[in-house]
């Protein structure tokens, strides 16, 4: 799949690896080239710098051509306006969403974006591992654990 | 009427005064303390210190009976986000968004935003309307669509002098509403031919600006 990435802090740059070592043709936007570091020494992918909001960078990183696109910066704002322009303009078929205000992720969600909050996420996750309900996260730890040791053998 | 601003920065100030002169109610919402503290020592109590991309803080500033929100902040992504969420969670009948990059007019519309200020473009026209030398003038977007009306002059070095309207070539669901030709008003028919001198009133969707001038101006 050609997937583009709007923001590469540490979540951005952490997809980024993973999907890139999946196979999938990976372009990374970012205002900030220094931000490019965060990417595993292994991306195979492509770094674009400019604004992830902005049309014309949309352009640049293939958008048409492209199956889905993350929105991933630091601003929950700058995010739901990079997946609108990228859902509502460009036609993009896979669009997800960081939010990490709960409110807005719901809001727009009931709007047809598919949004994640990382706020309702780990924190519903961390009282679960507190109150000893494994269920709710064992996939995802597991999950997760895994590519975090395989990111530090790498 | 009641309106809700949010932004209390320059422009936010300076619009708040003005239509608290005009005699209006308003409520500024502004994230930033020093600033807030900087409005309500100017204007009295119209100012709630917090963030206006927050549904709840919204409704705390009374969004659900405003007649308008209007979002001025510098940043586009939170007017936009201001705006949306005005008209989905309150319900307000009327939003207006400053964009900040000119290029997020068309954005804003495409999501639901119709009405935009950009001061970017305001300046530009202001500026293009002055220049003598430039036969294009952008006169001002219409209200509640995706056109503005554009006048232009036929000059003597451009690719228009002798043509006929219809073979300016303008693009799609553009409209030539009227040449004036030594101050009076021509029927725009296809076959008239334009000459040097001629101003046209031409309506345009304005994403198509470019391209009108093009034809217009080469």
């Amino acid at each position: 799949m050609k997937i583009v990435i709007v923001g590469c802090g540490r979540v951005g740059s952490f997809l980024a690896g993973l999907l890139d070592s999946g196979g999938h043709d990976v372009t990374v936007i970012d205002l900030e080239r220094v931000s490019f570091k965060y990417l595993p020494a292994s991306f195979k992918g492509t770094t674009l710098l400019g604004n992830g909001t902005d049309l014309e960078v949309q352009r640049q990183a293939g958008i048409d051509k492209t199956d889905a696109l993350f929105a991933l910066t630091q601003g929950d704002n700058r995010n739901l306006m990079a997946a609108q322009v990228a859902k509502e303009i460009f036609g993009v078929k896979h669009v997800i969403c960081k939010v990490n205000d709960p409110i807005r992720a719901n809001t727009y969600r009931q709007h047809g974006i598919v949004t994640v909050s990382r706020t309702s996420i780990l924190g519903t996750l961390l009282e679960a591992m507190l109150m000893g309900d494994p269920e709710v996260g064992k996939v995802l730890v597991e999950k997760a654990r895994a590519n975090e040791a395989e990111l530090a053998g790498a | 009427m009641y309106f809700v601003i949010a932004g209390g920065g320059e422009v936010g100030f300076h619009l708040a005064k003005a239509l608290l002169e005009a005699g209006h109610e308003i409520m500024v919402i502004e994230s930033d303390r020093r600033r807030a503290q900087f409005i309500e020592e100017n204007l009295g109590s119209v100012v709630l210190n917090a963030p206006a991309d927050e549904g709840r803080f919204q409704v705390e500033a009374g969004c659900q009976r405003a007649d308008a929100v209007i979002a001025v902040t510098g940043e586009d992504p939170a007017n936009l986000v201001i705006c949306q969420l005005a008209k989905w969670k309150s319900k307000v009948p009327r939003v207006i968004a400053r964009v900040n990059d000119p290029k997020n007019e068309i954005v804003f519309k495409a999501l639901g935003i119709d009405e935009t200020i950009s001061s970017t473009r305001v300046l530009m026209s202001v500026i293009e309307q002055e220049l003598p030398s430039s036969g294009f003038l952008p006169l001002m977007p219409l209200t509640g669509s995706h056109l503005e009306l554009i006048e232009a002059e036929i000059g003597p070095n451009g690719p228009s002098a002798g043509k006929t309207v219809h073979a300016l070539g303008l693009p799609r669901g553009t409209a030539v509403g009227g040449v004036v030709r030594n101050g009076s008003v021509l029927h725009a028919d296809e076959d008239l031919r334009l000459e040097v001198g001629d101003r046209l009133v031409i309506l345009a969707p304005t994403k198509d600006e470019a391209e009108v001038r093009k034809a217009l101006a080469g």
